[in-house]
């Protein structure tokens, strides 16, 4: 039997996504403001590929944004 | 008074060239307001920022803290603070790359939390790796003269020792390993982390340096502002002193009054 769902972490917060879910869902789901970037399981993911990544079950999406530095 | 830099005197980086010797932090300011204050009187080359996870409110601070950065008008140098492994710094990278749309990366390895040392061993390696993805690299590194010439040797056209660890305001605690390593590398090299006070960039630009990075001297100053402009006279001083060609200190003191026709002359 197929699962309907699959498990993911977005910025360390479970989430419950469709089967066939992709980053541009995960951005969505996490309504994160640009800009932005984000990377899956360690590795950067180009803005331009969201849509096309597909995520499966146990991945981790890191979404992250500008902040003060040194 | 108002110091100015010595004409066609500027820092050349990976070919780029900048008017300023001064690279600033943005972090631990009391206000935004006061950060873009102390940015505008001490006009750095660039402006340090780093990323971290969005969440919740996150989001607004995230958006303001942009808003200022594009206010300010500076080329950004993103870290990768907060990194431990190459892959983490690579990652991040990337994504600095695409949010703040430059080559630039100031590269942070972190071997040890409590002070903050750089992984001194896996440091060229992260370099290395970067420097092929098409990044600028500005290594955040110690004062050891074997692992800088590394991280030369993998590429990097400048390095950033540290005076001291980040944030302690130390100023350079080690004078010996540091005129050591600018005698030794023809590279440019910016002293990053350890600054305390303008003192302390202004000796280390005597000593040849080529320009400072510095954050929490100035943000957690009782004054920001005075003290970024204050960091900005004192980087100006040190390399017109380094240029002047300092004179050589000696053991016996001599007279800069002439002696002779000194009236009263007494013989002992």
């Amino acid at each position: 039997m197929t699962e309907t769902t699959i498990q993911v972490r977005i910025n360390h917060v479970p989430h419950t996504l469709a089967t066939g879910a992709t980053l541009a869902d995960a951005v969505a789901c996490a309504a994160i403001t640009p800009p932005f970037a984000a990377a899956v399981n360690l590795q950067f993911v180009p803005r331009g590929n969201y849509a096309a990544y597909v995520l499966v079950n146990n991945d981790r999406v890191e979404l992250v944004a500008p902040i003060t530095g040194g | 008074m108002t110091l100015h830099t010595p004409p066609n005197d500027v820092l050349t980086l990976y070919g780029e060239t900048f008017n300023s010797r001064l690279m600033l932090g943005t972090s631990r300011y009391p206000s935004p307001h006061v950060l873009l204050e102390a940015v505008r009187v001490s006009a750095p080359a660039m402006l340090t920022a780093s990323l971290r996870r969005q969440t919740g409110s996150g989001g607004e601070v995230s958006q303001s803290f942009w808003s200022l950065l594009g206010q300010a008008n500076v080329p950004m140098l993103p870290n990768t603070a907060g990194c431990h492994s190459l892959q983490e710094a690579i990652t991040t990278a990337e994504m600095a790359r695409e949010v703040f749309e430059t080559d630039w990366i100031k590269l942070e390895l972190i071997g040890d939390d409590y002070t903050l040392q750089p992984d001194t061993v896996n440091l060229p390696a992260a370099a290395s790796a970067l420097i092929k993805a098409g990044f600028k690299v500005l290594p955040y590194t110690t004062d050891d003269l074997v692992l800088c010439q590394r991280l030369v040797d993998v590429g990097c056209q400048a390095v950033m020792p540290w005076a001291a660890p980040i944030g302690t305001g130390k100023g350079p605690i080690n004078p010996y390993a540091l005129r050591t390593l600018r005698e030794r590398l023809d590279v440019p090299m910016i002293i990053d982390a350890g600054l305390g006070l303008p003192s302390h960039a202004c000796q280390v630009m005597e000593w040849g340096y080529d320009a400072v990075l510095l954050n929490t001297a100035v943000a957690l100053a009782q004054d920001p502002v005075v003290m970024a402009r204050a960091f900005a006279n004192a980087v100006l001083a040190g390399r017109a002193a380094f240029l002047s060609g300092a004179m050589q200190s000696q053991d016996n003191a001599q007279p800069s009054t002439p002696v002779l026709g000194t009236p009263f002359w007494h013989h002992t």
